[in-house]
């Protein structure tokens, strides 16, 4: 990933930074800046997303893209957060522990880095939210 | 002028390595080990964790701890030996995740173990002068220990976040005074581009640790003219158990008055946030009026002490963010194997 890809989504990756429709209460993530459903008659703000939520499905990384070898296995899972949207995320831990309707809380946590001289991602991935 | 802690915040990532693992695979004598360093199991970050990441963790705590709004804060120094960029500020990353951004200042700190107190002092300057309204201090490692070196038992992972302020109705504790002492003592260092730091062995301790926490101590006493008796609580830098535990009887402190803060037995060394570990953990069971005596040393080397007085406020917001004890919590334990992973030990290629 560029390194202004990168920073053009700090706010959305670093906390979940994403947009609402003050006009039919939909959320988005992330961030849409036209409400799909009031198309030009919505009314669209920024909206931090509180981060807890519930895992959709899931599935077990045992073949990891490059930069992810070190972490198999992991868990990858779909996350509907409480406010609606839902997002992609890994959930930190022992994979075997991650079940359907699993609640979760973000944590900031390093996604990946450009090898050894380039720039570290950082952002949010989820834990359990009991732990 | 009042001067004082607003809140306070702690992360401790969930992995751990026992001493008796590391002693293993070194053949070195696990119990002898633990008699001596009085420490029994050490913190092990995640894969994907680091100092940015625990700073991050830290100062959300003290943030949900507080309950104010980011944008007060008008400075964030990090303190740290291993900052995961040699350039470009973990500051930066910790204001942006906080949503303290764009309205402050911030910069890192190194000062071996005692950066986090430095950054303390810092903010305190700063609040008191009135330049800013809310300074952060954090104090956060991922520390190295090169395998089969007497570090590698203790040097751990963790961080602390102290939010320092003066409005006197939200103050969680009041910092009475603070004195330094510091000298060039080449007691342990690492050089640029070197992955893990060379000590003194034995000259850690007299020249280095004790000269500079004794001395940090008796003048901030004198300053203030009290007795170690006039506290209720004692945390001094925790590089083992030995080493605070001995100063503190040198200086005339009772083994109750250290032990709430004591926490490196299950933690290990958090470097930069070892001692403010210790104060943190002593904030979780202070009582409202109870004096704590604080003294932070890192090689280099100097020592800050700090004279801290718990307010009423500390019972409304202490459960607000999870306890050292919580964050002790349900560790995983690692095998050598796993913990050199953990630590970037293993070379891929």
């Amino acid at each position: 990933m560029s390194v202004p890809r990168f920073w053009r989504s700090l706010g959305s990756r670093y906390n979940l930074e994403g947009t609402h429709c003050t006009e039919c209460g939909e959320y988005y993530y992330p961030p849409r800046d036209t409400c799909v459903n009031c198309r030009r008659l919505g009314k669209i703000e920024s909206y931090k997303f509180k981060g807890t939520g519930e895992i959709i499905t899931y599935t077990i990384i045992h073949t990891a893209a490059e930069g992810f070898e070190e972490q198999t296995p992991y868990a990858l899972a779909i996350i509907k957060l409480d406010e609606g949207p839902s997002l992609t995320a890994q959930i930190v831990g022992n994979p075997k522990e991650v079940y359907i309707g699993m609640r979760v809380k973000p944590v900031f946590r390093k996604l990946g880095e450009d090898g050894e001289r380039g720039m570290i991602y950082y952002g949010t991935k989820f834990v359990p939210a009991e732990a | 002028m009042t001067i004082g802690i607003v809140s306070y915040g702690a992360y401790v990532p969930r992995y751990r390595i026992k001493v008796e693992e590391i002693a293993r695979l070194w053949g070195d004598d696990a119990e002898i080990l633990k008699k001596g360093l009085m420490v029994h199991e050490k913190s092990v970050p995640d894969l994907d964790e680091d100092t940015a990441t625990i700073a991050v963790e830290a100062a959300r705590s003290a943030l949900a701890r507080g309950e104010f709004d980011p944008a007060r804060i008008g400075a964030i120094y990090t303190g740290s030996e291993s900052h995961p960029y040699a350039v470009k500020p973990t500051s930066t990353i910790v204001a942006q995740a906080l949503g303290a951004t764009p309205d402050l200042t911030a910069a890192d700190f190194e000062f071996a173990c005692k950066a986090g107190t430095a950054a303390v002092q810092a903010c305190m300057g700063l609040v008191s002068s009135g330049m800013i309204e809310l300074g952060l201090a954090i104090g956060a490692d991922v520390s190295q220990g090169a395998p089969s070196d007497a570090l590698e038992y203790t040097a751990a992972a963790g961080g602390v976040a102290l939010v320092i302020g003066r409005k006197e109705s939200e103050l969680c504790a009041l910092i009475e005074d603070t004195y330094s002492f510091t000298t060039d003592t080449p007691d342990f260092w690492r050089r640029e581009g070197r992955p893990y730091p060379e000590h003194g062995g034995r000259f850690t301790g007299e020249p280095g640790y004790f000269k500079h926490v004794t001395n940090a101590a008796k003048g901030l006493l004198k300053k203030l003219g009290t007795t170690p008796e006039d506290y209720d609580y004692a945390v001094f830098h925790q590089p083992n158990g030995k080493f605070p535990t001995k100063v503190a009887k040198t200086l005339g402190f009772r083994k109750e008055q250290i032990a709430p803060g004591l926490v490196v037995t299950k933690i290990g060394n958090s470097y930069s946030g070892s001692c403010l570990m210790g104060l943190a953990a002593t904030l979780d069971q202070a009582k409202p009026g109870d004096r704590i005596f604080v003294t932070a040393f890192g090689s280099g080397a100097g020592s800050d002490a700090f004279s801290i007085k718990v307010t009423d406020r500390i019972e409304k917001i202490r459960a607000k963010a999870p306890k050292v004890s919580e964050l002790l919590k349900n560790p995983v334990y690692l095998d050598y194997g796993q913990y050199a992973k953990h630590k970037g030990k293993i070379r891929l290629a």
